[in-house]
């Protein structure tokens, strides 16, 4: 019987090394795996890239991570943002390293790493700052840049619901980048919401399909700024 | 003289909008435009955490906090709207699906160039968002912004001094004085704000203006 549920959150974040490119998914607080950062800041792997969008707020969650000193490299497109005190006062010190990716870029290169393709060429960021130092080719007339594959070691993902299978549908805005990073990583952990049968989604509706997750770990249902 | 209001700025960019179009509005004054397209124009608004047909924000205490927008603002979604992930929505965003991505700018030149992600070569964080695939991807780009800086400085100008977000994407750039074409021979007038001339519209832009057929 194929069962990826795990009883606890030691069992979730078993093996995760020193390191280790950490996937987390979320944007703004929807569709972010509160739980299971707090599980990796129990865990204690050291040494991280995290990729994320947004590069943590407040003192907790990602923030306490990277104030830790736990995070080498964070790779976002917008680490800027409200009460993102920790990143400021790190990377002014010099103690983290930073990787801006414009946000659809970021994506696609977790879902290239997802699927098989090193790299690929796109027209954002071409001519630009962020474009610097990369191939550049033209297509159509049109400068384009070369960016690659982004995969993980490890990704962290918020579901709405999940089977036993890793099967996942998603809430609202909380889907986000979440279903590109369990593809990309090679050992996908996931905190859902609710936990149903085999069967019970909907397949139409499955929205990342159980070949992509290796974990899932049920949490309190709660309401994303809870 | 009498320059545009933000909420007139907007109106004007909401007249220019027609049904049928796909929308990503940027984060701040762009945001506006939404409140000026008629409820019964069918225009489907895009927010790049993975919307199509987002709403205006719920009532005070009706919040849902799974429901928010690239700002992170909650907001609701009309009948017919939908949720995807990041890759697809950025595929809708850098496929060109998307009819039109209303921007703010820093600056805007008369080849289209925008700036208007960051201030310096070396910010001290530097944050970029969906900025650059959106001024690229777009199928159109239209500009919302003061003609000027707070301190008078034009924004339309030659060539960007700032950093670029993208090359020769901007065609339409509507400010508090005027409504200007971005065009292969540069910047062409098309509306200006009352009492506003084509002489103190010079006088307070950095690149050559040509006039257009104004907007009646």
């Amino acid at each position: 019987m194929i069962d990826k549920i795990v009883r606890d959150m030691a069992a979730a974040m078993e093996g995760v090394k020193d390191g280790s490119t950490i996937l987390i998914g979320g944007f703004g607080a929807a569709g972010q795996p509160d739980d299971l950062i707090e599980g990796l800041i129990e865990q204690g792997a050291t040494d991280l890239t995290v990729v994320c969008n947004n590069a943590g707020t407040g003192r907790t969650g990602l923030a306490r991570l990277m104030e830790l000193g736990r995070v080498r490299k964070i790779i976002c497109s917008f680490p800027r943002s409200a009460g993102s005190v920790v990143f400021e006062e790190l990377y002014k010190a010099g103690k983290l390293e930073l990787e801006i990716v414009p946000q659809g870029t970021l994506a696609e290169r977790m879902r290239a790493a997802g699927a098989g393709i090193p790299a690929f060429f796109t027209p954002t960021a071409a001519g630009t700052q962020l474009g610097r130092g990369k191939e550049v080719r033209e297509f159509n007339g049109r400068p384009h840049v070369m960016e690659l594959a982004l995969p993980g070691d490890v990704a962290l993902v918020e579901a709405w619901e999940a089977d036993r299978w890793g099967n996942l549908a998603y809430r609202r805005s909380g889907r986000n980048f979440n279903p590109v990073m369990a593809m990309a990583a090679r050992l996908t952990i996931v905190q859902a919401h609710n936990i149903v049968e085999v069967g019970e989604i909907d397949p139409e509706c499955v929205v990342t399909p159980g070949i992509f997750v290796n974990r899932v770990l049920n949490v309190k249902r709660g309401a994303p700024w809870a | 003289m009498e320059p545009w209001s933000r909420t007139q700025m907007a109106g004007r960019v909401a007249a220019d909008i027609p049904e049928g179009w796909y929308v990503n509005l940027g984060i701040g004054i762009p945001t506006l435009v939404a409140d000026h397209v008629p409820p019964e124009r069918e225009v489907v608004l895009h927010s790049e955490n993975g919307i199509l047909g987002m709403g205006p924000a719920p009532e005070k205490g009706k919040e849902d906090w799974w429901l928010i927008n690239a700002g992170k603002q909650p907001v609701t979604l009309h009948r017919g709207g939908s949720y995807f992930h990041h890759a697809d929505s950025f595929a809708m965003i850098r496929g060109g699906h998307i009819d039109l991505c209303v921007l703010g700018a820093f600056e805007v030149a008369s080849n289209g160039d925008i700036a208007n992600w960051a201030t310096s070569e070396n910010d001290s964080a530097p944050a970029v968002g969906g900025a650059m695939d959106l001024a690229a991807g777009a199928k159109r780009v239209w500009v919302m912004m003061e003609h000027t800086t707070k301190d008078g400085r034009p924004k339309l100008v030659e060539k960007c001094s700032y950093p670029l977000t993208a090359m020769k994407a901007v065609s339409r750039v509507y400010t508090n004085l005027a409504v200007l074409d971005v065009t292969e021979s540069g910047f062409v007038v098309r509306d200006l704000a009352p009492g506003v001339t084509m002489e103190h519209l010079r006088s307070v832009t950095a690149a050559p203006l040509q006039e257009g057929k104004l907007a009646a």
